[in-house]
Parts: structure tokens; C-alpha cells; sequence
């Protein structure tokens, strides 16, 4: 009985989750622009998708950008919890503290502030100053990936590596990184979906004449659906299906851990 | 024995000076500052002004139901997920991550196409002889993209500390004669405060400064806080009135985090 009907509940949530999904899905293989009937089979809405160089240049910079400012925020992030290791922990306590605030804060709040920035510089607004909102707010993540590898066997282990003869060098790279690796990629991944999920600190610090495809779905969206939408969406999600399932495989084979 | 110098934090320190604390000290400036460059307090009362106060208040009670319906929801998805077989990073999970990686403004647009007019609920009604229902541009169809958008956020956080529950503690709650319903209430819940206090700081926070999910859902006709500041930033472009207002929201989520990590004693671990 119990089995039952958490079974039952478990697929109302999957339905309440999916069927939208699902809809858009065969929604984008419609033929006519309706939103609500299924008139026919067609692949005209991939062609205008991928015919529209607006939306190619939206997935180009999203990537770039998901890309530098992962590896820009995961190279500060990781540099960061090693040099916080010699420091007293009070010390410690303040800088995490002070870390903790782009997590904490509504992104509307982020974006803002960093937009204010950027004016008060005269920075124009574009490609590098979202490049510079997304590596500031993806290097806590990599910060609270990265610290919990950070412990006591680290330590341990990189005494062990000098007392048998290491240099501080040979030891670091040989013991301490692959100690943190695990950390690094979970905290390189989260980074990096961070950064290709991020809409609003993207809308206040970009400018105009950039899209990432989070901002291009907005625009468009206020403009009128159409259904290339629906066909860039049921691509995203079957990227984003394959993408997870290797995660899931590689996080099981080396202990990676799972990545939101 | 000490791994390298401290040295190796500073470009991590300068950047938050420069990307976070600096920018959230130009907002308290803009916010007290008047278009003529004096000090004033006018960006911060303006909340006070009719249109702003209803947005507020619109604001903190669709937030609060729509994060009272995702815990209503996620806790009981928590430990049915607990109890089954597909355990720790299995298939179960698997599915409640998996649309959190695609973009919250397709799925937000998603429950548009759905909810529309002419949409595909609306003509599936028609279909079988029932009347259209006016769902969408209403307060309801905003908390129903908000629960969609945020609940993973609420059922991870929790799932997490469920599933790292000692079996032993209910077993000897189960010993020293409790039932099931005290052990639920004087163990379980005792002991998943923490990630209900991550859940509800992850859902409600969001939930209370959205401007997307008003703007997509509620057709423009209805004004959250977070619709009033990016309109000032964007169409009005007074970012002294904006950043008042923003001010106003900042100290609203720092008292909700206080009361948050009042029960929390994880010091926010429990949100990664």
C-alpha cells in the first residue's frame, strides 16, 4: 500500500516536471506555428534555428564565456583554498564569509551592483564584462568544492611526500593536486553550468548587442514565441540528458562528486 | 607543515574586493545619493509609495506560498526517495536533476505554451467539452512557475540530509518504544532542519526578487518588487531610485537569512 502510493506520487512530480518539457518537445517538430494542435511532422523550425545567425552567435558566446570564466574561476578558486590553508583560521573565517555572498545574494541584487560598477568605471558593457560578472560569481563555487579536499590528509600526505624527499614542488603537483582533484572538476563543472544557466546577471551586465542564449530566449519571448524556441529547447535538453549521463558515469568510476 | 604561502589567495581576495564588494558598495551609494549628488533617504522611502508597497507585498506572499508548496511537495519526495532502492546517485536522482540543467527561462516559457489562450491546455479542454480557463496573468499561474522552476532546489538540499540519517537512531527511537509518528516528528524533522532551511533560503530568495518568472507568467499586468527595479534600471534608467529600492530588498533577505541560520548550525554547507 505504502509502495503504492509512493509510486503514485512519484509520478505525478515526474509529470508535473517533464510534461511541459515533453510538450515543447513535440511542439518543435510541428509543422504549423500552432501551439496547441499537431498538424503534421516537419523539421522546418530546426532549419530556421540553425538559420538564424542571431541565435548561432548566442550559443557561441554562451560557451566561450561557460568556458574561460570555468577554468578563470576554477584556477583563482583552487590557487585560493591553497594559500587559505597557511592562513589562521579566524583570518579564514572572514575572507569564506566574504565568499559566501554572491552565493547568498538574489542574483538581481549581483547583477545590479556589478552593472552600477561598470558604469561608475565607464567600462563598456559586452563580451568581457559578462566574462568578469560570471568568473566572480562561479569562484565561490569552486571555493566550496575545492576546500573540503583540503584536510588533514592532505597535509599528511604532503609531509609524507617531503620527509621522503620531495621538493615542495614535486610534492605539490604529485600529492596535494591529485588530493583536490576531485574537487576541481566538480567545482570546474558547477562553474561551468553556472555560467551557462545564468540569465539575470547576464541581462544587467551585458550590454547591448550581445546574447547569450539565455538572454535571446528573453528577448524573443517578449516579442512573440516562436516555435524555434521549442526546437532549441529540445536540443538543450538532450544535450543537457547526454551531458548529465556521463557526468553520472565518470562521477561513478572516479568518485567525482555529483554535481547539481 | 604549511603546503605553499598565503600569497597564492590574492588574486581570490582582490577579486572579491573588486567584483563583490566593491559593487555592492556602489549600490548603498547610488541608493543614498539623489540625481543631484546629495545625500538623501527619497531611494529608500520610495518603497513606501502605493504602487511599491503592494509590489512588496505581492512579492513576500507569493514567495512564501509558492516555497510552502515546494516543502509540502519535496519533503515526502525526500523520503520516498530515501527509502528506494535507486538510493544515491541513481535513476530517481538522476531525474530531478536533470531539467535544473536546462535553461528556467525555456521551462518557465514551457508553462506559457501551456497555459496560454490558445494553449494546449486550453485546447485540450475545449477538446473534451469543458470551458477555457483564464490561468495565465494571474498571481496563481506565477507561484505554479515558481514551484516548477524551484523545486529540485528544495527536494536536493533536503534528500541530502535525509538520506544521512543513522538508521540506528530510529531504530533505538523504535526501541525505547516511540511510533511511527514521534519518530518522524522528534527524529526525522529534528534532524533535516538543515536542509529545510537550505531548501526554503534556495526557493524563497529566488522566488521573492524574480522579475522573469512575473514578467513570462503574469504578462506584464502584474508588478513584483523585482519587475519595479529592473524596470528602473532598464526603461526609466534611474539607477539612484533603483538602487534604493534594491536597498529596501537587500535587507529583506538578510533578515530572512538571519532567521534561517538561526536553525541552521551547518553555517550554509548544506547549499552545495
Amino acid at each position: 500500500m505504502k509502495k503504492a502510493l509512493s509510486s503514485i506520487y512519484i509520478i505525478i512530480i515526474m509529470l508535473f516536471l517533464y510534461l511541459p518539457i515533453f510538450a515543447l518537445m513535440v511542439l518543435s517538430f510541428n509543422e504549423a506555428k500552432s501551439m496547441a494542435v499537431f498538424t503534421g511532422f516537419s523539421l522546418n523550425w530546426y532549419v530556421e534555428l540553425f538559420n538564424s545567425r542571431l541565435i548561432m552567435y548566442a550559443v557561441v558566446n554562451t560557451f566561450t564565456i561557460a568556458i574561460i570564466s570555468a577554468t578563470v574561476a576554477t584556477i583563482i578558486g583552487t590557487a585560493a583554498v591553497v594559500g587559505l590553508d597557511a592562513m589562521r583560521p579566524k583570518t579564514q573565517n572572514v575572507i569564506l564569509a566574504a565568499n559566501n555572498i554572491p552565493m547568498l545574494n538574489a542574483d538581481i541584487v549581483t547583477g545590479i551592483s556589478l552593472m552600477l560598477f561598470f558604469l561608475i568605471l565607464r567600462v563598456p558593457q559586452g563580451y568581457m564584462t559578462i566574462l568578469f560578472a560570471h568568473i566572480t560569481f562561479s569562484i565561490p563555487y569552486v571555493v566550496l568544492s575545492v576546500r573540503p579536499r583540503m584536510n588533514r590528509k592532505t597535509d599528511r600526505l604532503f609531509e609524507a611526500a617531503m620527509d621522503l624527499g620531495a621538493s615542495r614542488k614535486y610534492a605539490f603537483r604529485k600529492v596535494v593536486l591529485p588530493e583536490l582533484r576531485p574537487g576541481i572538476l566538480s567545482g570546474f563543472l558547477l562553474a561551468f553550468t553556472m555560467s551557462v544557466d545564468d540569465f539575470i546577471i547576464t541581462y544587467f551586465t551585458k550590454g547591448a548587442g550581445i546574447n547569450t542564449i539565455s538572454t535571446i530566449i528573453y528577448s524573443q519571448v517578449k516579442i512573440g514565441i516562436r516555435p524555434s524556441l521549442f526546437a532549441l529547447s529540445t536540443i538543450i535538453f538532450v544535450v543537457a540528458f547526454v551531458a548529465l549521463l556521463i557526468v553520472n558515469i565518470k562521477s561513478k568510476k572516479q568518485e567525482v562528486e555529483l554535481v547539481l | 607543515m604549511i603546503i605553499a604561502n598565503k600569497k597564492w589567495a590574492s588574486p581570490f581576495i582582490i577579486w572579491i574586493i573588486i567584483g563583490t564588494i566593491i559593487p555592492i558598495l556602489s549600490i548603498v551609494y547610488y541608493g543614498m545619493t539623489s540625481k543631484d549628488g546629495g545625500v538623501t533617504f527619497a531611494n529608500l522611502g520610495a518603497i513606501f509609495s502605493h504602487d511599491n508597497l503592494q509590489a512588496l507585498e505581492l512579492s513576500l506572499l507569493l514567495a512564501l506560498v509558492s516555497t510552502i508548496i515546494c516543502l509540502l511537495i519535496a519533503f515526502p519526495m525526500a523520503m520516498i526517495l530515501k527509502d528506494s532502492k535507486y538510493g544515491k546517485q541513481g535513476f530517481l536522482i538522476f531525474v530531478f536533476i536533470l531539467p535544473m540543467w536546462m535553461n528556467f527561462l525555456l521551462r518557465t516559457m514551457a508553462w506559457q505554451v501551456l497555459l496560454e489562450r490558445n494553449g494546449v491546455i486550453n485546447s485540450i479542454l475545449t477538446a473534451v467539452g469543458l470551458p477555457r480557463q483564464a490561468i495565465m496573468n494571474t498571481p496563481g499561474a506565477i507561484i505554479l512557475g515558481m514551484v516548477y522552476d524551484f523545486l529540485p532546489f528544495m527536494i536536493l538540499p533536503i534528500y541530502n540530509v535525509v538520506s544521512k540519517i543513522d538508521k540506528h537512531l530510529l531504530e533505538a527511537a523504535y526501541d525505547l518504544g516511540a511510533n511511527k509518528i514521534t519518530v518522524f516528528t522528534k527524529v526525522i524533522i529534528p534532524l533535516s532542519v538543515p536542509g529545510i532551511v537550505s531548501g526554503i533560503t534556495m526557493v524563497f530568495i529566488p522566488a521573492l526578487t524574480t522579475f522573469v518568472i512575473s514578467n513570462m507568467l503574469g504578462g506584464g499586468k502584474i508588478n513584483l518588487i523585482g519587475n519595479i527595479i529592473e524596470q528602473e534600471f532598464t526603461v526609466n534608467s534611474n539607477w539612484y531610485l533603483g538602487s534604493g529600492l534594491s536597498l529596501v530588498m537587500m535587507v529583506f533577505i538578510i533578515i530572512s537569512m538571519l532567521l534561517l541560520n538561526k536553525f541552521d548550525k551547518t553555517g550554509g554547507a548544506s547549499l552545495v
